[in-house]
């Protein structure tokens, strides 16, 4: 079998990169996936979507990309509901160095067009009336973030790609990219051989091993996260609410049901999605406490997915040096289902040889190479 | 009775004809189901529509009950309120 492009990973980003190159009328495009669609770290995701960032580059992905899902229902003609929901995420802060951080990046983020807002704590309160607002400073609200469906957004690319003639394979897992005199000649399964000479790396937590695969070092890992969701109840909470320093979001999704969760300090890096009763209870206590009201739903389940984190924090959205014809969209470090649509525009930019939308430079590959110290992106839980 | 009125997952009410929909867009496996329409996610954890799914599966794709592969189980066993888990945890430390 022969292919023009070879992605790997049919989640958000490796669906979104399929649709963008197929609307600009590249042919013979496979994608190859070693479960099924939204398996991996899209369909285990906690399905926010904000634009409410400290760095520029991470402000511009997440407004380009709500840009897209305010008419992607219409743009990827799909006959399902998205269930996108546009309620806003409120940050709340906990000591006064963080309420001025919030001060600055909402500062940033006007400057670029993101319509946030600093609040205090009785605007907050007015928001979101079950918010414990003994145990915060102030907060910052951007009515324009929200919630996505990541099952049903990840199908409507793949429904919108498929239609454009992108051919998809459920179930192959890559076992080796065959390099012949620095080129990539094929692409191997535990069923097929696919002849192509470009490789796309949309593989989420396993980006490095296709990334080995290939030769190329791609300095990520990754490490579990867990969430739960809750019963469903009537809305009572419109927005996303989303602590750093206490370490939890938590949101009411259309459904009805609560979806919550928090990041393990210690958590070890690897492709574990278990789940922990340490989780549970430290999830609970958290919960308790800042949405009281909370705690009188019951759990219905828990679960783990892969974050993939990179050296700063940020994504890799590339072509490499190394290698002709290797692309990379990975080391999303936890933000892939919320900037996937741009990541499929710009990758699809980079691919083709066209001037690229926004300036990304800064999410090369080589950023890197002899570079130990980096500004992290710090609005991450 | 028309498949429309045949409720197969009670929690998150699908029918019997939103399932087969979704298997003729060729949607066959318990997780790519469940992801699309909800069923197994509701507050029986798919204690009540599990089987019945896999023996729908089972007749679609012409292949024996036990060759579908099972949905993953999830914790927790049963609906617990998240003040109980937190009181828990503070007796505990």
């Amino acid at each position: 079998m022969k292919a023009n492009y070879v992605i790997i990973g049919a989640g958000i980003s490796g669906c979104s990169i399929a649709y963008n190159l197929a609307i600009k009328g590249v042919k013979d495009i496979v994608v190859l996936e070693k479960a099924y669609l939204t398996s991996g770290s899209t369909g285990r995701c906690g399905a926010g979507i904000r634009q409410q960032w400290g760095t520029k580059m991470n402000c511009l992905l997440a407004k380009g990309s709500i840009e897209f899902f305010e008419k992607a229902k219409e743009t990827l003609k799909y006959d399902g509901d998205i269930e996108f929901k546009q309620e806003g995420y409120l940050l709340v802060s906990t000591d006064e160095e963080e309420d001025h951080q919030f001060k600055k990046n909402v500062k940033l983020q006007n400057s670029l067009g993101i319509p946030a807002r600093k609040i205090n704590k009785k605007e907050a309160k007015q928001i979101v009336p079950h918010l414990n607002t003994d145990v915060i400073t102030g907060a910052a609200f951007c009515p324009t973030d929200g919630h996505l469906n990541p099952f049903r957004m990840t199908d409507a690319y793949f429904k919108a790609a498929k239609r454009l003639g992108v051919k998809f394979y459920f179930n192959e897992e890559v076992t080796d990219i065959i390099i012949v005199n620095n080129k990539i000649e094929k692409v191997i399964t535990a069923n097929m051989e696919i002849n192509s000479n470009n490789v796309v790396n949309a593989a989420g937590g396993y980006a490095k091993e296709i990334g080995d695969m290939a030769g190329v070092n791609i300095p990520v890992y990754a490490e579990n996260h867990e969430i739960l969701v809750t019963e469903p109840i009537e809305e009572v909470q419109r927005p996303m609410v989303m602590s750093f320093t206490k370490n939890i979001y938590c949101q009411q999704v259309p459904h009805g049901s609560f979806i919550m969760g928090r990041s393990n300090p210690e958590v070890e890096h690897n492709h574990s999605n278990e789940s922990t009763w340490k989780f549970l209870d430290e999830m609970a206590k958290t919960v308790c406490e800042i949405l009281p009201l909370v705690g009188n739903l019951r759990v219905i389940r828990q679960w783990g997915g892969s974050y993939t984190m990179s050296p700063d924090r940020q994504p890799i959205i590339s072509d490499t040096n190394e290698l002709e014809g290797f692309y990379l969209a990975c080391g999303f470090s936890g933000h892939g289902f919320m900037f996937a649509p741009m990541t499929g525009l710009l990758l699809s930019e980079i691919i083709l040889k066209e001037k690229s939308t926004i300036d990304i430079s800064d999410l090369h590959l080589s950023r890197f190479k002899n570079k130990k110290d980096f500004i992290y992106e710090k609005s991450v839980v | 009775m028309s498949e429309k009125d045949v409720i197969i997952c009670r929690c998150e009410d699908v029918t019997l004809q939103d399932l087969h929909d979704m298997m003729d867009q060729g949607y066959t496996s318990f997780e790519e189901l469940k992801r699309l329409l909800r069923i197994g996610m509701g507050p029986c954890q798919s204690n009540t529509c599990g089987q019945l799914v896999q023996r729908e599966i089972s007749k679609y794709l012409k292949v024996k009950l036990e060759d579908v592969k099972t949905q993953k189980v999830r914790p927790l066993a049963t609906g617990v309120k998240l003040n109980s888990i937190c009181e828990g945890a503070n007796n505990e430390s």
